[in-house]
């Protein structure tokens, strides 16, 4: 008999106090009503446990990381439980033959019904040698999981966008799940790692609607990465007044003045930092006086310095940001225009002065 | 067909004018507009993104960045709202209204006419050819750096605009929404939206000089022309 959430959940120990504490701050953090609370409470206790299949390729166990650390005090014992997340070679207690036999197990048994969680992505170059799992490439693995599940969730910057070790000039060719695996579901969870809670949320919003979130065009629950930092930053009216700190120790800096002038990312990065806000809402990058850095989006290891507010181009061989070739540009022009005006006033003096009256 | 002022001129020079309608006032009125719009974008975009010295005060006494901010975004709207009442009337407006937006590239002559005009501004060519409308080589260039330049600016500004006017807005559904999955990220769009920009300054200095050169050095007038749409022609040859 398969067990249902809240069966597993009170038979580790959770009351039932703690179980509608856990359903209302989960229907809040999804941006749901009051009225979905009952609903999220009965989805648990009625529907059996999703079994997730976690997988590992190249990354750093930041999203783990992350995700263990949820903020609600339930969300670790509650999130890991309900679940059911029978394979993840960082944290589960078998090993060896005994672990890859539960992930052929799980396979055959929900086949079409469990969800591939991926964190980490496949280096393609060297035959996949850069990431060995089990004696096997990464990348025979995910494909070989992917084969069956039911929608797969890409964690982190890794698995969405290829992260820092897709990053130029990428020796190994880390290449994102999305571009390997095209035949199902993907929800792209980025970000370096990804907000514990909003790990959490999109499992628990996948889990009592039946259905995968709303996605944007990039493949990101609308959510959670439907707005910009800049958005919901607090220093905001500092921005739209035009107070920045200037650098890292003066006045606007300890005013906590807007880091724009300091290369904050916040203004191009979607993320849910400056609402849900990390280790269970204590702060944020911005809150503690840094800039973002957009570790949620695509390629940012790739603009330039993290401190730069006009980013460098990286195309076509240039390496420079767009006023240095700007300003450049319009220098060799202006000059041009000089030079050449100097030669037509030359010309149209010689010219008059050749044919009298002609041109008079 | 001569204003009263032309002809008296004309008449004091000794010297037979021929003049020619070719900027209707729409043309024209849409030119200086534009050109108004594009400096305050030009001035206000570079603000935006190397933002002025901090203002000193409460926040809450402050609105420098939000009023540059919204200096630009109504300029977009002009320069916008300009280009698609342009392209109205590049339809029902005169033949010189659509010369901004065909190339005929499929035409010897004009292809020959551009390299002619290219040795006049080389100085290998002594005297330069009489025209109605833009000259091959103006065409090409206004086509490339202001048209391509322009259209260019309104997607991805817009694209910008959107992503702080949010999702369900018009801004974003018609542009955000395909604009920034394009080019990767918003960082990015930033960036080469940031590059137009100062392809639009070369525009405005070579259109500037180009301009008073011609009229100064050619055979027709220019700058008087886009005031009051009269082409003059300053002499009789063909």
């Amino acid at each position: 008999m398969v067990e249902t959430f809240y069966e597993v959940m009170r038979r580790q120990g959770i009351t039932r106090r703690s179980f509608l504490k856990f359903c209302s701050l989960t229907a809040a953090s999804l941006g749901l009503g009051p009225s979905f609370v009952p609903k999220i409470a009965h989805a648990m206790e009625t529907k059996p446990r999703t079994p997730v299949l976690w997988l590992h390729g190249l990354e750093c166990t930041c999203c783990s990381e992350s995700f263990i650390r949820s903020g609600h005090p339930l969300a670790k014992d509650a999130v890991l439980s309900m679940i059911s997340l029978d394979y993840d070679d960082t944290i589960m207690t078998a090993a060896g033959h005994q672990a890859e036999a539960i992930l052929e197990e799980v396979m055959t048994k929900y086949k079409g019904n469990y969800i591939l969680a991926v964190e980490g992505n496949p280096p393609l170059n060297q035959e996949g040698m850069s990431c060995i799992i089990g004696g096997k490439p990464f990348l025979d693995q995910l494909k070989h999981v992917a084969k069956d599940c039911k929608a797969i969730i890409s964690w982190g910057s890794c698995a969405s966008w290829g992260c820092v070790q897709a990053a130029k000039p990428n020796p190994t060719q880390a290449t994102p799940v999305h571009k390997v695996i095209t035949d199902k579901p993907i929800i792209k969870v980025p970000g370096c790692p990804p907000i514990a809670e909003v790990m959490t949320g999109v499992i628990t919003y996948m889990l009592t609607f039946d259905r995968i979130p709303e996605l944007d065009r990039q493949g990101r629950p609308k959510m959670f990465y439907g707005q910009r930092i800049h958005d919901k930053c607090y220093r905001r009216p500092h921005f739209d007044a035009g107070q920045f700190a200037e650098a890292w120790d003066d006045e606007g800096s300890r005013k906590g003045y807007c880091l724009y002038k300091m290369g904050c990312k916040g203004p191009t990065t979607y993320n849910a930092c400056s609402t849900v806000r990390w280790n269970g809402g204590v702060s944020f990058p911005i809150q503690s006086g840094h800039g973002c850095i957009g570790c949620s989006e695509d390629g940012f290891w790739d603009k330039g310095g993290f401190y730069d507010r006009v980013t460098d181009i990286n195309a076509f061989g240039v390496e420079s940001n767009a006023d240095k070739i700007g300003m450049g540009t319009a220098g060799v022009v202006g000059a041009a225009v000089v030079a050449h005006a100097a030669v037509s006033a030359i010309k149209q003096t010689r010219q008059s002065r050749n044919k009298p009256g002609q041109d008079e | 067909m001569l204003s009263a002022q032309d002809m008296q001129e004309a008449a004091a020079h000794g010297r037979h004018v021929r003049a020619v309608y070719v900027y209707e006032a729409p043309v024209r009125l849409w030119h200086w507009v534009n050109a108004l719009a594009i400096t305050v974008l030009a001035f206000t975009g570079y603000f935006i993104a190397s933002p002025l010295p901090s203002q000193p005060g409460e926040a809450s006494e402050n609105f420098l960045m939000g009023y540059i901010r919204f200096a630009h975004f109504s300029a977009g709207y002009v320069l916008l709202i300009g280009f698609l009442g342009r392209i109205y009337w590049a339809v029902v407006g005169n033949n010189h209204a659509r010369q901004l937006f065909i190339l005929p590239l499929f035409n010897r002559t004009w292809w020959k006419e551009v390299l002619f005009e290219l040795r006049w501004y080389l100085f290998l060519e002594p005297d330069p050819k009489k025209y109605v409308g833009h000259n091959p080589l103006a065409q090409l260039s206004m086509f490339v750096l202001f048209l391509s330049a322009s259209v260019f600016m309104i997607v991805t500004g817009f694209a910008l605009y959107g992503e702080g006017a949010q999702a369900g807005s018009w801004a974003h559904t018609l542009f955000t929404s395909w604009v920034i999955p394009l080019f990767g990220q918003s960082q990015d769009v930033h960036t080469w939206h940031h590059v137009g920009l100062w392809v639009i300054v070369l525009f405005v200095m070579l259109h500037i000089y180009a301009a008073i050169r011609e009229d100064i050095m050619s055979r027709q007038s220019m700058v008087s022309t886009m005031l009051s749409g009269w082409r003059l022609f300053k002499d009789d040859k063909p």
